[in-house]
């Protein structure tokens, strides 16, 4: 069983902040981090090749700290990985994340299954998932909560829905989107961390040539939608604050709703 | 687009081939040459003294669009109930077809959809795209993508949109990919853009500490996931008589792969909070369950329902269906009382649509209260029961 897993490394959002002046993320000091939903993608991946046997190999496309996402999913076993490195990918849309992917998925060659976490906390589109796997022509389940059997041939898993769940069958190769209720990811091995940091780890570096795509399909040349503008979240409202006993705060809230004929 | 070299004007001096960080660029007797590994970047091109290499890249176009007419929905049903969101979608749909004075068309595929069409119809779309299958009874990907696409292929639509919901988040990226066109995830508000008549696309990212614009100049249809919740729907109208235009269908279950082997529905799932009136949610100052019952009473006076943010849900005060915000549901009732919540972004962007929201908690300094419009400092145990009396003694 050959199984890809698609990492990516994210800024930890709980502890993002806005410049108030310019609006913009405040990024220095915000520690960068596997993506939550990979790190169960990471997990599925390892205990079907237990399993099964056979190889996973994590691909990661980012800038040259994205190595450190690849280290740590190699301490946690997975058996190779990738990172897909290259100016050019820089600003890429779900559009253009999806076709690198994919080329890399191509060069990997004979994946039997595709892992992906459920979304990312920077974006939480959950759109590269589904867009992989029609790049890669073969099916998908996406809101995976439970995978109740794998083989060579097919896959049987849990997928929610906005009522409950659906059980699927689906045959192999195929792509699924993870969600955090699916496992409980394991810790790193610190001897194979170390590994994973010295030169001869198996991590390799590809780039733009090397997945033979051109400058204008990747990155923000590649991309089909522009971000034109960002702002924080406005939240204007009249702020009044009532203090006192709770009998007199209760009192003149009454008094509020009273007047301004809301009850 | 490539780029080549002039062989006559090269004169081997072999700069190109330190230029090029991709190793495509080699002297092969005497003269420099580009291999496959070129990506067609153009760095070699300044770096050449003799002018010899050249390009026929042309700067990234718009293309246009004026001829792409026609607002799309996608009408989710389940069991032949038709998902909220769609409603919702008619009702943006609708603003969007006024300003840009072009038709409305929901999509709707199934088994047996005959009751949806004038529900549809009522609620706002000129057209009905109808799709009717055994194959179709149940949302698919592929099924549906493979139906949805040849459609889009056939009527050309300016902009389509689908609910956010699982099946919307499966299906549209799919459908995106099949069709190469853009595509934007989980919008909560769309506007025109009055100069060029882009469909400005606004979503909340980073767990909703950044609102980000974003248009689609490159593709059509304009292709936009909405969250649930967010958009309002129109009221429904006289029957008026919809265009219902059927597609043939010809689906194999070999082509279709997925098998669903069982369906469950978990009766308590999902609440539609976004459809109620009242809110009383409760975050971390509750305590505990019983803290949770005195938000019951107020939210029983009020006629309401009850909420909780992640902690409480996590707590286990709170079903995981009845959590409000960026991970949970997104509401817009028009009393939001906000009890013992301290108001963490990814809370507050839930609850923007709130007509008012009042917010009891006991710590002057919680964000909550900036986004109040009334702000009871006090100990909830204490104000909530007396605000429940006063209530019932009306």
């Amino acid at each position: 069983m050959q199984i890809v897993v698609t990492i990516k490394q994210v800024p930890d959002t709980a502890e993002i902040r806005i410049d108030p002046k310019t609006g913009n993320l405040i990024r220095e000091g915000v520690e960068s981090i596997i993506n939550p939903d990979d790190r169960h993608a990471i997990e599925a991946a390892l205990q079907i090749r237990e399993k099964l046997g056979g190889s996973v190999t994590g691909i990661c496309m980012g800038p040259p700290q994205a190595i450190d996402a690849i280290s740590e999913a190699l301490g946690l076993g997975i058996d190779k990985g990738i990172l897909l490195m290259d100016n050019y990918f820089a600003g890429a849309d779900t559009w253009a994340t999806s076709f690198t992917l994919g080329r890399a998925v191509e060069k990997i060659g004979d994946c039997d299954l595709i892992i992906c976490g459920h979304q990312a906390i920077d974006g939480d589109t959950a759109q590269v998932g589904p867009q992989l796997a029609e790049y890669l022509n073969i099916p998908q389940i996406t809101y995976v909560k439970d995978i109740e059997e794998a083989t060579d041939k097919k896959i049987v898993v849990k997928c929610m829905t906005d009522k409950g769940y659906e059980r699927i069958e689906c045959p192999l190769p195929a792509l699924i989107t993870v969600m955090r209720q699916l496992n409980e990811p394991r810790f790193p091995r610190f001897d194979w961390l170390i590994n994973a940091c010295r030169e001869k780890a198996p991590i390799e570096t590809w780039n733009a040539a090397d997945l033979g795509v051109k400058a204008s399909q990747v990155g923000l040349q590649g991309s089909l939608t522009n971000v034109i503008n960002t702002f924080s979240p406005k939240f204007e409202r009249r702020g009044e604050i009532l203090e006192g006993t709770a009998e007199k705060t209760v009192k003149d809230f009454m008094k509020i709703l009273e007047e301004n004929k809301l009850i | 687009m490539s780029i080549w070299i002039q062989q006559e004007l090269c004169n081997g001096c072999g700069i190109c081939v330190k230029i090029c960080p991709y190793g495509a660029v080699e002297i092969i007797d005497t003269k420099a040459g580009i291999n496959d590994r070129c990506i067609e970047c153009a760095a070699c091109l300044a770096s050449c003294k003799e002018k010899a290499i050249l390009t026929d890249a042309k700067e990234k176009i718009v293309p246009d669009f004026s001829d792409r007419k026609g607002i799309w929905v996608f009408a989710e049903q389940r069991n032949g109930a038709l998902n909220p969101v769609t409603l919702e979608l008619l009702g943006i749909g609708q603003i969007l077809s006024r300003k840009l004075n072009q038709e409305l068309s929901a999509v709707v595929l199934g088994d047996v959809v005959d009751d949806l069409i004038d529900p549809l119809a009522e609620f706002g779309a000129d057209n009905i795209y109808v799709a009717i299958h055994p194959s179709l009874q149940h949302y698919r990907t592929i099924a549906y993508t493979s139906i949805i696409s040849q459609l889009v292929k056939e009527h050309e639509p300016n902009i389509f949109l689908i609910g956010a919901t699982h099946t919307g988040r499966d299906l549209a990226p799919r459908l995106s990919r099949r069709l190469g066109v853009g595509l934007t995830a989980d919008c909560t508000e769309l506007t025109i853009d009055p100069e060029h008549g882009d469909l400005l696309q606004t979503r909340p990212a980073f767990g909703g500490n950044l609102m980000a614009t974003i248009v689609n100049r490159y593709s059509r249809p304009q292709m936009a996931t909405v969250r649930p919740g967010v958009m309002q729907q129109v009221k429904r109208q006289v029957t008026r008589d919809p265009r219902k235009i059927v597609k043939p269908v010809s689906l194999t279950e070999e082509e279709i792969l997925t098998k669903i082997l069982e369906i469950v529905d978990e009766g308590t799932q999902k609440v539609h909070l976004n459809q109620a009136k009242v809110i009383v949610t409760g975050g971390r100052g509750v305590g505990s369950l019983e803290g949770m019952k005195r938000l019951e009473s107020l939210a029983l006076a009020l006629g309401g329902e009850v909420g909780g943010t992640r902690v409480a849900v996590e707590e286990g005060w709170v079903p995981v269906d009845r959590q409000i915000g960026q991970t949970g549901q997104t509401v817009r009732p028009e009393f939001y009382f906000a009890c013992g919540i301290s108001g963490a972004i990814q809370h507050r962007a839930g609850i923007l649509g709130s007509r008012y929201i009042v917010a009891i908690n006991k710590d002057p300094m919680a964000p909550i209260f900036k986004v109040a419009d009334w702000g009871i400092l006090g100990d909830l145990h204490e104000v909530v029961p007396l605000l429940t009396e006063k209530l019932r003694q009306r």
